[in-house]
């Protein structure tokens, strides 16, 4: 198997507001980023439970990375706060736990910020294609 | 070891049922083995002075016992909390989980409580009887024809090497002497695991983790688990599992549960004393301490009733999730 | 199980140029749940609604996806295409194959693999949806405006004069606030009195708005529409519906030595008072601290001079309970303590003053009757020196001061400046600024009349210290510009203080789960969207207290807050957003963890009693979402536990199927 080809699956959650409105102007421009990122709306970045990202990466997906709206513009004032707070705290457990660190990311997308959008996903689909494989999260269990 | 003895714990609780304070006491009872403490309720005094056990071996921290216990009690319920338990005790008040004046809290000093596994580690399997004598433990066992010696210092609990607080923070009454908030260095072993390199980490927990049979008992004796219905026992969360489906089972149900309860966690260290396979469970709690410390100021869930822990809080100057690993470079 | 079809649009080209959308339509036919699948060239137009209208009825679907733009774009229209063909509209989602897929991959053969994922994605949600019904509300069309200011009173007057009802809870005995107490105002110096005062007599002549003064707010419950208020209407021991305010009694009160707090306790009033002239409304107070009869039964001459009877030693604090549909928050602000600064001799020296005390000494109906004077020798001040900022963009010293810049001081600074130079052109002014910041209609010009046509000394440079020394005050200052070291001899030095939020506004806050940011000003909903909304629905912000503002720009906050309040009266019916949070209350272990996370304070929690499985009942603290109130963020959902907390159209069932589907 040649390296070039592996293709990682990630998984964006992008909040209504903001980051799937900047998701859709980097469309409009026709910025390309990779297909293999696949956009999951939810109202918020602070609906995103620690949970859904662990499932995304037990069932398969490679990197996980939460876009919200910038600290101070959030929809509902204060989501993206928490947000900031769970994920720095989970993000910090799962390097702890030597899961690789540029496998997750938060980053704030504004519904302007089509080009941020687009580079962001560019930038983070390289990162993680260059880890490889997501073996860790998909299989942990010691087998000797 | 133990400075407060089973005999005054037994007067005050007398006293209390006689003069109608308490209507139950929730204390430790004899179990299969001398090391091995059952929580019990007693009604009356006779049932203490039969039942009633305490010595180096009584860790449990009864505070979850309370979220139960009161709903089904007429009257208050007599309980004796160790300072790491009044942590707990608090948090479950923060939380609203008991009713607070169903319960007489006595606070009662403790001088760390040994670990039965390190005793074991010791004078191998067959332990008759265990005696305290001063610092000592006087260990008899089937295969041995001597009686064995052992330091307590030696074979203290691991929670108790690190212990965070010789304080009450809660109490209606308190017997022996209250002690200090200490400075334990209980985030050194976490420290420590920062220092590994990604992949030693990663062997680490990989070996630790592995072990694990999900057998619950983190969850069931842990004072911060005490949802009406866990995540992981319920079919519509998607995550209900009870044993190791597959290989990342084990993983997604620690760092669920200590996410669950991380900025509640008061690190009483009672998930590492009952876990079967000695998994280190602890750690992944304080990682969390350590990390809401050193983000967001320093917190102790459970030091007082009523505070809001840092993760339903902010503010507008946090730190972004992308510089938690590159705070020191 | 659902019956779900599937609609794959091409958008002439848009789509269908990178997308294989018979390969999409084909592949999703074999979805769970899938029992119809089709694709058209434009699915929002008529004929392709028509077309999902006639296959909802044809395959008896009871749930839809559409393949096509962004649900930003079309997801109100294909929801209202499933209402007229007689399914749920909650029952659709959308796959954006358009926005997210076509137009940002190139390649046919990527881009039509990606669009059945997120079709896949999009039908395993759409097999997890409830219809939804959003709830409904009635309106109470009455508003209550906190805070009788400039602020509470142009809110009040628009929305009285939209027709609707409205009441001004006022703490102190009259309305008018701040802007009673200046003189000019900046920058046209026409005089506070003769703008605010006429303003003042249309309130109280209105026939919609109802006055509560010497009154506090002290209970808040309910919801946008309908909220349950308390007011608190203080004794003032005088019946305000006889008094006449003819000012007798005021007259024959002997206690005379009680500081005035209008005057900012440059002078004194009486125990019984009024406090100006043109008070709305025009009726006396006891204050209970200095009146001989209240205090020890023995005076009581207020009453025989009386000549309506008003006069009334035993009323009580009285508790009035009405019902509001929305409340507007007017609480404005208060200057800082100038206690702690120190190095401006504030306490040591009476001639040291802030800019409101030197507002009242200039003021005809102040203290000095209008005449400048030295509060220590009622002297005429040679040698005054204004002093900018203090205790304002002071990063330093926040344990006195504020970070923030107060905004107003800069051009009242000016004005007095200006004004003094006006009527006394033999004094010197110096004025000593971090910056000028003037931006607003004709403020620049104003500042600069105030130095090219009236010889105001402005000086950038902070003052150092200030030492009274014999009958001046030693100023020691830098001038930034010269880079030198200056030293005046000041008759009388006036420090701009900041600004600061009123102090009820932070227990109001509470009160109305309304947010606050760390200086204890109101959070607005949006920063520059919804200036004047709260997130709390139902919660308006008018004035000063949203953030530190002049006049003309608190009038427009104040029509802004009300149109919003007329806007929300104007319906008979609250439609909500059915997109809740709810709670499952046999999980919930009441543990207040969502309510602290939740915006909008729509979680509330009761004692709840259950069935358990041996017959005994139970009773437990469960949560409650307010559906009126609840926005739909789900930063409860997370913060649970026990995962009680689910939000209905994103329930955490539904996003895990989709994590599925795109991982699988």
């Amino acid at each position: 198997m040649q390296v070039n080809e592996y293709k990682p699956l990630i998984v964006a959650f992008c909040c209504n507001w903001c980051s799937y409105a900047g998701a859709d102007l980097a469309g409009n421009n026709r910025l390309a980023y990779p297909a293999d990122v696949k956009i999951i709306r939810v109202p918020c970045s602070c609906r995103v439970n620690p949970m859904f990202i662990l499932r995304a990466f037990q069932r398969g997906a490679d990197g996980v990375i939460i876009c919200g709206c910038h600290p101070g513009d959030c929809h509902y004032t204060s989501g993206n706060y928490y947000t900031r707070r769970r994920m720095a705290a989970l993000f910090s457990m799962l390097d702890f736990l030597g899961i690789e660190r540029e496998r997750t990311r938060v980053e704030w997308v504004s519904a302007a910020e089509g080009a941020k959008f687009a580079a962001t996903m560019n930038d983070f689909a390289q990162k993680v294609a260059a880890l490889g494989e997501n073996k860790r999260l998909e299989d942990l269990r010691c087998k000797k | 070891m133990q400075k407060i003895t089973r005999e005054q714990l037994i007067e005050k609780a007398s006293e209390l049922l006689a003069n109608g304070t308490v209507s139950c006491v929730l204390g430790w009872g004899a179990g299969e083995f001398g090391y091995d403490v059952t929580p019990t309720v007693f009604k009356t005094a006779e049932e203490m002075k039969t039942g009633f056990v305490f010595s180096d071996f009584c860790g449990a921290n009864f505070s979850k016992y309370l979220v139960a216990k009161t709903q089904k009690t007429e009257g208050k319920i007599l309980v004796f909390l160790k300072p790491c338990d009044t942590y707990s005790f608090n948090q479950l008040l923060t939380e609203h989980r008991f009713d607070r004046e169903k319960v007489y809290a006595v606070g009662i000093p403790c001088e760390g409580m040994a670990d039965i596994s390190k005793i074991k580690a010791i004078c191998g399997e067959g332990i008759s009887s265990i005696t305290a004598e001063g610092d000592t433990f006087i260990v008899t066992t089937l295969y041995d024809d001597e009686p064995i010696a052992i330091e307590a210092s030696a074979v203290l609990a691991e929670r108790c090497v690190n212990c965070k607080s010789k304080k009450h923070v809660a109490y209606d009454e308190l017997m022996g002497e209250d002690g200090d908030v200490l400075d334990s260095g209980r985030f050194d072993e976490v420290a420590r695991l920062e220092a590994m390199t990604p992949d030693e980490r990663f062997a680490f927990w990989q070996n630790e983790l592995s072990r694990c049979i999900r057998c619950n008992a983190c969850r069931d004796a842990c004072p911060a688990c005490t949802c009406e219905k866990c995540v992981f026992d319920n079919p519509k969360s998607g995550v209900e599992n009870k044993s190791p489906a597959n290989s990342f089972e084990e993983k997604l149900f620690h760092i669920i549960r200590a996410f669950h309860v991380a900025g509640r966690c008061t690190d009483c260290g009672e998930c590492s004393r009952v876990c079967p396979q000695n998994i280190p469970l602890h750690l992944l709690n304080r990682k969390f301490i350590k990390d809401i410390n050193e983000f967001y100021g320093d917190y102790q869930a459970g030091a007082e009733v009523g505070s809001r822990a840092p993760l339903v809080n902010y503010t507008t100057a946090d730190l972004e999730p992308g510089e938690v690993f590159n705070r020191e470079g | 199980m659902q019956r779900v079809g599937v609609f794959v649009c091409w958008c002439g080209s848009n789509i269908a140029g990178t997308v294989d959308v018979q390969a999409v339509s084909e592949a999703l036919k074999n979805e769970p749940g899938v029992v119809f699948s089709t694709n058209y060239q434009y699915m929002c137009s008529q004929a392709g609604q028509d077309m999902i209208k006639n296959a909802v009825k044809e395959h008896r679907l009871t749930g839809i996806v559409v393949c096509s733009c962004s649900p930003r774009m079309h997801e109100a229209t294909f929801r209202k295409t499933a209402a007229a063909a007689g399914i749920n509209p909650y029952m659709v989602e959308i796959a954006n194959i358009r926005e997210q897929c076509s137009w940002v991959h190139k390649d046919m053969l990527t881009g039509t693999e990606k669009a059945i994922i997120l079709g896949k994605a999009a039908v395993a949600k759409v097999n997890l949806n409830t219809p939804l019904i959003p709830g409904e509300s009635p309106v109470t069309k009455r508003a209550l405006v906190i805070g009788g200011g400039i602020a509470g009173i142009q809110t009040a007057l628009d929305i009285a004069d939209a027709g609707f009802p409205v009441d001004i809870v006022e703490k102190q005995p009259t309305i008018g606030g701040k802007m009673a107490q200046l003189d000019k105002t900046f920058p046209t110096l026409d005089c506070a009195a003769c703008i605010l005062t006429p303003k003042m007599v249309d309130v109280a002549q209105n026939e919609n708005i109802r006055i509560f003064s010497y009154s506090e707010v002290t209970e808040v419950k309910g919801f946008v529409g309908n909220f349950d208020v308390t007011i608190k209407k203080k004794a003032r021991f005088v019946n305000e519906d006889i008094c006449t305010g003819c000012g007798a009694c005021v007259e024959k009160c002997p206690m005379k030595k009680v500081p005035n707090e209008f005057n900012l306790g440059m002078d004194n009033r009486h125990a019984i008072y009024i406090p100006f002239a043109q008070a709305v409304p025009k009726v006396a107070t006891i204050d209970p601290n200095a009146c001989n009869m209240l205090k020890n039964g023995k005076c009581g001459l207020c009453a025989r001079v009386c000549a309506a009877g008003a006069i009334d030693y035993k009323q009580k604090d009285q508790f009035i309970e009405e019902k509001y549909g929305a409340i507007v928050v007017a609480t404005g602000f208060n200057p800082i303590s100038m206690e702690k600064f120190d190095e401006y001799a504030y306490s040591q020296s009476k001639d040291v003053i802030t800019s409101l005390e030197f507002e009242r000494l200039t003021n005809a109906a102040g203290p000095s009757a209008g005449k400048l004077i030295r509060p220590s020798d009622g002297k005429h001040p040679h040698t005054i020196v204004f002093v900018q900022c203090v205790g304002s963009r002071c990063e330093s010293c926040a344990e006195k001061g504020k970070e923030y810049c107060s905004k107003i001081c800069c051009m009242y600074t000016a004005k007095h400046a200006m004004l003094t130079r006006d009527k006394y052109p033999d004094t010197e002014v110096y004025v000593f600024y971090i910056d000028v910041r003037t931006p607003g209609k004709n403020f620049d010009e104003f500042y600069r009349r105030a130095v090219e046509e009236y010889g105001v000394k402005y000086v950038k440079g902070m003052v150092g210290k200030i030492v009274p020394e014999g009958d001046k005050l030693k100023v020691q200052a830098s001038d930034l510009i010269a880079n030198r070291q200056l030293h005046i001899d000041a008759d009388l030095v006036v420090l701009a203080a900041a600004i600061e939020p009123d102090k009820s506004a932070r227990p109001l806050a509470t009160m109305l789960t309304a947010s606050m940011d760390t200086n204890d000003f109101f959070t607005e909903a949006h920063p520059k969207l919804r200036p004047v909304e709260s997130p709390t629905a139902g919660v308006f912000l008018s004035g000063a207290c949203q953030g530190p503002k002049d006049i003309p720009e608190t009038v427009s906050q104040a029509g802004a807050a009300a149109a919003k309040v007329i806007g929300l009266l104007a319906k008979d019916k609250l439609m909500g957003n059915p997109c809740v949070a709810q709670s499952d209350e046999l999980m919930c272990n009441g543990c207040s963890t969502c309510a602290n996370v939740c915006p909008y304070g729509a979680i509330s929690y009761e004692d709840k009693e259950f069935r358990m499985p041996d017959r005994t009942t139970k009773i437990r603290r469960v949560a409650a979402v307010n559906p009126a109130v609840c926005q739909g963020c789900g930063a409860c959902t997370v913060a649970c536990p026990s995962g009680a907390m689910d939000l209905k159209g994103f329930a955490n069932s539904q996003i895990m199927a989709e994590v599925d589907a795109i991982c699988k």
